[in-house]
């Protein structure tokens, strides 16, 4: 379905060749919307974000039909817009005037919030501060010892003074924490809640009183990345029945588009601060909006296919690729057998192929790649000149034949690779910033860490807060 | 008046507006059934004779369904294992406390077994169900291999002759290919010892239309063999498990609809259905 998504939005670009008409941008809006639903984005959001975006268009449809590219100038529209929707209020986390900050996490059963608690203790801990984790989820079996466990991974003291399991009131242990942080000093208390459905008005007025006695610095709604169309409902009846300050999305570490986070962005005008992306104590970033968009019109994301790349390709292949972009050079067959057999050896290639933009075709190639094809593949590249092996252009009919004799390989069988090259080739060339979407940015070096300007940008906006320590918490990552 | 019996009030008077047609639409997609879904019923309703259009769509939707049975497997002369399988924080837990609940009650002598031996306190969770449902469960150390605290569990099932083995795992993303062949092992290790006769994957209701995928991969690395749809007591209907029976033909067999034991009931596709539409 995703795989239909990334055809879809490579299909759009490519119809729309040449000069655009009124017409062609409704067509494409219309596709972008349905794009965007596929994507998990609620439906009202994905009407007015597509309205938008045609109207935005129109205004620009001067400008677009004189770019060489019309179909990337849209994208660059649609790419932009979402990115600035989605990062238009990033900020850092603001402190309390007197100490202790109180952060109170809320959301739906199984959100993640008690990993995220102990994630955000750590990650405040990395930064001079001096957390208290409050063990308020009484409900759940064994919540407050998942926390406890939790806390003592990162040598954060847990306050929970109620054994839970359906016994102790999370209004008192909250209130109670805050006499215990303020007595040993801590300058952080993070309040781990039940799980809750929005519905369920007994427990949003629970969590009311806990906020109420607590009255936190602030609150954060935790959402799963892989929620649907609830998210807006969902993310409503917490605005409404408890109120929160921003969001966190979790569980981004796996596949699903994250629409939902448009869709709660755009309806309670809250930002998103931060992103959980895995079940370990360091999995835990900022929320990048420039990825997020990507991620959602699943057009692939360049940053964390660098990274994840720089993990999974061994150092020297990934050397020689560097310094291939860094010189400019063409990307070769040989080039593509060596990268071949690298992703071979990673197990996670659908991932990183999920990633990479108009990498449908291919990733589904590689998929379907097994040991013996790599042996015939090397057999077929190795018949080739120098030449050849640069240049897929000169494989002419009697070239073809020729590797096919010298490899005891099939003809179609050098035909499908030529062409599979050929598309790697051109993503190779995009990614070099070429002919690179707009908006996605160029791919410094599958070698370094990536850090996209614009994410930064996002986040060296002013400080809210009082705080003289001055150590931005989000410089610390 | 649903939505949905207005609608085909007005299919059968032969007057739909565009507008209504657009509500259905809207409805149905935020039910997270799909958009490709939804076009689908749509096209067919709007094609559809006025007279029968609502037994029509609600054929439509139904033939969807898997013709799977939806009852629990039960071996008469052996011992029947349960796998509970899916991403984090579904409620496999909560819900294999469910089923072993529903098996007790029916009079059978269950063994659980606490193969998340990765996420804090998951065994003690385990334990504390374990404790008030008053079943025995099998746990091992933190950060074990699962395999192994599933070989004990079959022994001991077998030794000591319960009906039922129910194995709880480990929450894990689909796309996590090393945790994917981790459960691959408990499912081949168990296997040895005694057939794994169900494996069952635990979809939150509120999940979008990425639980097609989850689906696919989890049938893929260890064969399911039906589905539980939780936390149908929150405002999602779950729509994206129709689309999945749909795309598998594999069946709902239970939905979790609250916190407690009880709140387990087997799949009743026509309230499920008519769910979506209103
Ligand atoms: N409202 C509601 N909550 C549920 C249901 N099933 C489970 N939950 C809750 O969802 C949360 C997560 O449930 P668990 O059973 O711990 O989920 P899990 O899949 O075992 O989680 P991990 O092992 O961490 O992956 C808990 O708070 C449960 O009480 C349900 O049907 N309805
Ligand atoms: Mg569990």
């Amino acid at each position: 379905m995703f795989e239909a998504l990334g055809q879809r939005f490579s299909s759009i670009f490519s119809g729309l060749r040449g000069k655009v008409s009124e017409s062609d941008l409704k067509t494409f809006t219309s596709q972008i919307k349905n794009a965007l639903l596929e994507s998990d984005v609620s439906l009202s959001v994905a009407d007015s974000f597509s309205n938008r975006i045609y109207e935005k268009a129109v205004e620009r449809s001067e400008e677009i039909n004189k770019s060489i590219n019309p179909a990337q100038k849209i994208f660059e529209i649609v790419n932009l817009e979402l990115t600035q929707i989605l990062g238009g209020e990033s900020r850092r986390v603001r402190y309390a005037k007197t100490s202790p900050t109180v952060i109170l996490l809320i959301g739906l059963q199984g959100a993640g919030k008690t990993t995220l608690a102990g994630k955000l203790a750590n990650y405040l801990k990395a930064d001079g501060n001096t957390p208290l984790l409050v063990a308020a989820d009484l409900q759940r079996p064994n919540a407050v010892t998942q926390l406890q466990v939790v806390g003592n991974s990162v040598n954060v003291p847990v306050f929970a003074p109620e054994p839970g399991n359906g016994v102790g009131d999370p209004v008192s242990v909250a209130k109670l924490s805050l006499n215990f942080a303020k007595d040993k000093l801590h300058n952080f208390v993070i309040i781990d809640t039940a799980g809750r459905t929005g519905i369920d008005e007994e427990l949003m007025q629970q969590l009311n009183s806990i906020k109420a006695t607590v009255n936190p610095n602030e609150t954060f709604f935790v959402v799963d990345s892989m929620i649907g169309q609830n998210a807006v409902v969902t993310a409503q009846a917490f605005l409404a029945g408890v109120g929160f300050d921003a969001v966190v999305l979790t569980k981004l570490d796996g596949d699903a588009r994250g629409g939902a986070a448009l869709s709660i962005v755009e309806v309670t005008k809250k930002p998103i601060i931060f992103a959980s992306t895995g079940e370990k104590i360091n999995d835990f970033d900022l929320f990048y909006p420039d990825r997020m968009a990507s991620r959602i019109l699943g057009m692939g994301d360049i940053a964390s296919l660098a990274e994840s790349a720089k993990r999974a390709i061994p150092e020297e292949a990934s050397k020689k690729l560097e310094d291939k972009f860094n010189k400019g050079e063409e990307f070769t067959f040989e080039d593509f057998l060596s990268q071949l057999e690298a992703m071979k050896n990673m197990g996670s290639i659908s991932k990183l192929l999920g990633l990479l933009p108009n990498a449908v075709g291919l990733k589904k190639q590689l998929n379907n790649f097994d040991d013996t094809e790599l042996v015939r593949t090397r057999a077929i590249i190795e018949s080739m000149t120098p030449l050849e092996r640069s240049n897929p252009k000169v494989l002419n009919g009697s070239r073809r034949a020729r590797i096919s004799r010298g490899s005891g390989r099939a003809i179609s069988e050098i035909n499908s690779l030529v062409e599979r090259f050929a598309q790697a080739q051109k993503v190779m060339k995009q990614m070099r910033g070429g002919n690179m979407p707009a908006g996605l940015g160029s791919l410094p070096g599958m070698g370094q860490p990536v850090k996209p300007k614009q994410q930064e940008q996002s986040f060296k906006k002013k400080s809210r807060s009082g705080n003289p320590a001055k150590r931005a918490l989000e410089e610390g990552n | 008046m649903s939505l949905f019996k207005r609608l085909f009030t007005a299919i059968r008077s032969g007057s739909v507006s565009p507008d209504e047609w657009e509500q259905l639409r809207g409805t149905l997609i935020s039910s997270d059934l799909g958009a490709n879904l939804v076009d689908e019923v749509i096209e067919q309703a709007k094609s559809m004779k006025a007279d029968d259009a609502v037994l029509s769509i609600t054929k439509l939707v139904s033939s969807w369904l898997s013709d799977k049975s939806r009852a629990l497997k039960k071996e008469h002369d052996r011992l029947t294992t349960i796998l509970i399988v899916g991403v984090n924080g579904t409620g496999k837990t909560t819900s294999t406390a469910k089923i072993a609940t529903k098996l007790i009650n029916d009079g059978n002598k269950v063994l659980l077994a606490a193969a998340d031996t990765f996420r804090a306190a998951a065994t003690e969770q385990l334990q504390t169900w374990a404790e008030r449902i008053k079943t025995p469960v099998v746990t091992g150390e933190a950060n074990s291999d699962p395999a192994s605290v599933a070989f004990n569990a079959v022994t001991k099932a077998k030794a000591e002759d319960f009906q039922y083995l129910i194995i709880d795992t480990a929450g894990r993303l689909h796309n996590k290919q090393d945790l994917m062949d981790e459960l691959g092992k408990v499912v081949r290790v168990t296997n040895k010892h005694s057939q794994v006769d169900e494996v069952l994957l635990v979809i939150d209701a509120t999940t979008g239309q990425n639980g097609i995928n989850q689906a696919k991969v989890f049938i893929d690395a260890v064969g399911v063999t039906g589905f539980i749809i939780t936390k149908l007591d929150g405002s999602a209907k779950g729509g994206v498990a129709l689309a999945i029976e749909k795309q598998t033909g594999l069946p709902i067999k239970f939905v979790g609809t609250g916190e407690g034991v009880l709140d387990l009931s087997p799949f009743d596709s026509t309230a499920y259905i008519q769910g979506l539409f209103n």
